[in-house]
């Protein structure tokens, strides 16, 4: 008898515009000791399957249409909710995507661990107290007993999440619901949480569901896997049949998604168009000198894609800032052309601007929500006077044409768009200058990963055929890879390690480096896909 | 922490000293003078009046004396009550506006807040409607025409509570309370309705449900802290606003508070009252911005670190 059996759910949304069936009955189950996983991409209804059972969702709108979901042989789905809170937090344990706002700001992580230990179980406060910092030490937590007194905002992203671990832990469930637990992480800690849930869910033998748009994620820990498309379990199977043998289109589309191998054409170029010489932006954060960038050096080739890659407070984005003049810079050159970009004042510099472009990482937040599509791309075109009143509609429209948008949508407005389409306009807004230098800040990592492919894919493209110079900057590196002909490696505001994608990731020189390469999840996939 | 009031207050000054420049420069630009009156006052004594009051000197002459005397913390005599200082006539009112506001806020915080809280719970149901409806009410009601109805209702019809009057019988000084903070116990629950939906949003709040805790006990220990901090940051400029606010309902309630004193002051053109009082209120009005600051700050961890060091 598997620990969690469902079958047939399938749950609705009730709106004014309808009737939305986000979960069209599935069915699945969950030993003990094993983890399933189920993959799919937002909108998909794997958080909404879970959270139903749990009673999470709130109805309205939400109702549940059908189906069982038998827990130790009782069904969740018939219980009253008094009968489920006393499940909840006790026997079913959950973590979430986003450690950030998981934890509740106001209140110290001790507080917060011990709740559910004492409103289930009556546990005294100073008992639950001291289990609570046995956990924070077992996840990784150093110090626990000075840290379990911290408030969240004292902990780094990764550090909350094992926070949030071990709070979903003091209870010992027996089956533990992990919402996308590492999408917000960088890839370092993502390994190290991926690691410590399947560790953890070895030794205490419970039964995990694990959530996740990544299918590579997943790879190394997952004993069963379950696909699914709006609605509903396109495929099911243990985690080598899923890898080896996937049938149903979509999973061999989000298999192909997983960005692998090295850019195809790389070519050799000598011709240096932008030279950056001993760059340094420091800020002044509440009198403490922050080096977010400290004497960086490089060059960037005509016509070439240069990866800058590493960890969040590696200064990457703030390199690709720097080049731009969007934020001040320190000392050092930025030489784009033969002209110095860092002297470069009033007139010069929006002159300069035109050739030089920026494509940021939220589309959502970047581009003006008042504005539409229409404004967004013609507002460049006509301030930096390359189209005039009358022949800005065709050329805008020849815009929504290279980045892949149908033309009626001209009129839109950025929230009428999906994320990758939101992206596309982003793409089309940088490219309408028909700059020779674009910087892609994390272009793709708030996407989906098919839609990541298609983005990068059209990026690709567009750099060809608009002759673009790219630095492309990501923490991701299977995504750098793909895409760029040289990588630079950043730690703390300096380069740790210079070369070509195929050398960095064959026989990388640096530690840390290496580091970051075995963080790539999907290990056992090897290094080149499954399908091709 | 020292740091950080030590700013606040220096910057305080500025401001304090631009209300008190702009209404000494006001009242004098106003026709009229507190010695005018519709009875010919003979020119001799009109003189000694003005004489005894430095009325008589260059306008900025009287300006940089009146700062002097505001520096030993000295408002001046009053020009319609002789004898008597402003000081004294402040000293006097003061108490009882005070306690008069209290009350008012004490109300206006426990009703506004308990409607905002329920109806937050479940939006866009009658729940939330009925008291956004009465908060609504609130709001627009002006307090000259709720005094006299709530006086009509309780004291006159139902002869419940007495219809004027402060301290002399029990019970009088319910109704100028509820009167007062009417309009307040209105913002207060718009506000704590808005910071309830938007906290009860927050993901924290589903790992609060997650953890089985019953809902009283997600909305009182998650939701309550991020939730009335609006209320809290709005609760300095309410006292003061109470107090500067309170002259309608002393009148309504024949109240002897400072309200009267403002208002009566600049029919008087009694400059020295006008003054005292303006700069009295304004200056309380930084304060009590500057209170609730501090503590909304002080409520939320994240910002404790401006103060120093963590909690």
């Amino acid at each position: 008898m598997a620990l969690l059996e469902v079958k047939d759910l399938a749950v609705s949304f009730v709106t004014r515009n309808g009737v939305n069936k986000a979960v069209d009955g599935i069915s699945f189950s969950v030993e003990s000791g094993k983890i399933t996983a189920i993959i799919g991409e937002s909108g998909s209804g794997k958080s909404v399957a879970c959270y139903s059972m749990l009673g999470l969702v709130p109805m309205p709108p939400g109702r549940i249409d059908g189906g069982s979901a038998l827990f130790n042989r009782q069904d969740l789905l018939q219980m009253s909710e008094s009968e489920l809170r006393k499940i909840r937090g006790r026997d079913i344990a959950m973590i979430f995507q986003d450690p950030m706002t998981c934890l509740n700001p106001y209140m110290r992580i001790g507080e917060q661990m011990i709740e559910p230990l004492v409103y289930h179980r009556g546990v005294s406060k100073a008992e639950a107290m001291a289990r609570a910092v046995e956990l924070l030490g077992e996840v990784g937590i150093r110090d626990p007993e000075t840290t379990v007194n911290n408030y969240p905002h004292e902990f780094s992203g990764g550090m909350r999440q094992r926070v949030m671990i071990a709070m979903a832990l003091i209870n010992e469930p027996k089956l533990l619901i992990a919402d996308e637990p590492t999408t917000a992480l960088d890839v370092t800690i993502q390994a190290q949480i991926l690691q410590l849930i399947a560790d953890l869910q070895k030794s205490r033998d419970i039964g995990v569901i694990f959530i996740s748009h990544d299918l590579a994620v997943v790879a190394d820990i997952a004993d069963e896997i379950c696909v699914m498309q709006t609605g509903t379990i396109v495929e099911k199977g243990d985690r080598a049949a899923i890898f080896d043998h996937a049938e149903h289109p979509y999973t061999q589309k989000l298999l192909a998604a997983i960005p692998s191998g090295g850019k195809e054409d790389t070519v050799e170029h000598d011709d240096t168009l932008v030279r950056v010489e001993n760059l340094r932006t420091w800020f002044n954060a509440e009198g403490q000198i922050v080096k977010a960038v400290d004497d960086v050096s490089f060059d960037i080739r005509r016509g070439e894609v240069l990866g800058l890659v590493g960890e969040s407070g590696s200064g990457k984005s703030t390199i690709g800032r720097s080049l731009l003049r969007l934020v001040p810079v320190t000392g050092g050159t930025v030489t784009f052309d033969d002209t110095d970009v860092t002297a470069l004042e009033g007139r010069a510099l929006k002159d300069m601007r035109r050739r030089m472009q920026m494509i940021f990482q939220d589309p959502f937040a970047s581009l003006n929500p008042r504005m539409t599509v229409f404004d967004t791309l013609a507002e460049p075109l006509l301030l930096h006077g390359i189209e005039n009143r009358k022949s800005v509609a065709q050329a805008v429209l020849k815009l929504m044409d290279d980045v892949g948008l149908v033309r009626s949508a001209v009129r839109k407005y950025p929230h009428e768009f999906s994320g990758g389409q939101r992206q596309r306009i982003a793409i089309g807004r940088a490219l309408a200058t028909r700059p020779e230098f674009v910087v892609a800040d994390e272009p793709v990592s708030a996407l989906d990963v098919t839609i990541q492919a298609q983005i990068l894919e059209l990026m690709q493209e567009l750099g060809r055929e608009y002759g673009l110079t790219m630095l492309f900057v990501s923490h991701d590196l299977a995504v750098v890879r793909h895409l760029a002909d040289r990588i630079i490696v950043l730690y703390q505001g300096r380069i740790v390690e210079e070369g070509s994608g195929e050398q960095l990731f064959t026989t990388p020189r640096e530690a840390y480096t290496q580091q970051l390469l075995s963080a790539i999840p999907g290990h056992s996939l090897g290094s080149t896909p499954a399908v091709s | 922490m020292g740091r950080f009031l030590a700013i606040r207050l220096l910057q305080a000054i500025p401001v304090i000293l631009a209300v008190i420049t702009v209404t000494f420069f006001l009242v004098r630009v106003a026709p009229g003078g507190p010695f005018d009156s519709e009875k010919a006052v003979l020119p001799e004594v009109k003189a000694a009046l003005e004489a005894q009051y430095r009325l008589d000197l260059p306008l900025f002459q009287q300006y940089t004396a009146y700062l002097g005397d505001l520096a030993q913390g000295d408002f001046g005599p009053s020009f319609k009550y002789p004898g008597r200082s402003v000081n004294e006539l402040i000293g006097a009112g003061l108490p009882v506006t005070a306690e008069l506001g209290l009350y008012a806020l004490l109300i206006a915080t426990v009703i506004g807040g308990l409607a905002g809280v329920i109806a937050s719970l479940r939006p866009n149901t009658p729940q939330d409607y009925i008291p956004m409806a009465l908060a609504m009410i609130g709001i627009c009601m002006p307090t000259f025409l709720l005094g006299p109805l709530l006086v009509l209702l309780f004291g006159i019809e139902l002869e419940w509570l007495p219809v004027s009057g402060w301290g002399d019988i029990p019970g009088d000084k319910l109704l100028p309370s509820i009167t007062l903070g009417a309009a307040y116990a209105a913002y207060i629950a718009r506000l704590s309705r808005a910071g309830m939906l938007e906290v009860l949003s927050q993901d924290y709040i589903r790992t609060a449900r997650a953890k089985g805790l019953p809902e009283w006990q997600v909305v009182v220990k998650h939701g309550l802290r991020g939730g009335l901090l609006p209320v809290v940051a709005f609760l300095g400029p309410a006292f003061a606003g109470l107090l500067a606010g309170s002259f309608v309902v002393e009148t309504i309630f024949q109240i002897p508070g400072l309200g009267r004193f403002y208002v009566q002051a600049a029919f008087n053109r009694d400059y020295t009252m006008i003054l005292g009082t303006t700069v009295f209120l304004s200056t309380l009005i930084v304060l009590f911005n500057l209170l609730s600051d501090v503590l909304a700050a002080w409520l939320n961890p994240r910002l404790r670190h401006q103060f120093g060091g963590k909690a």
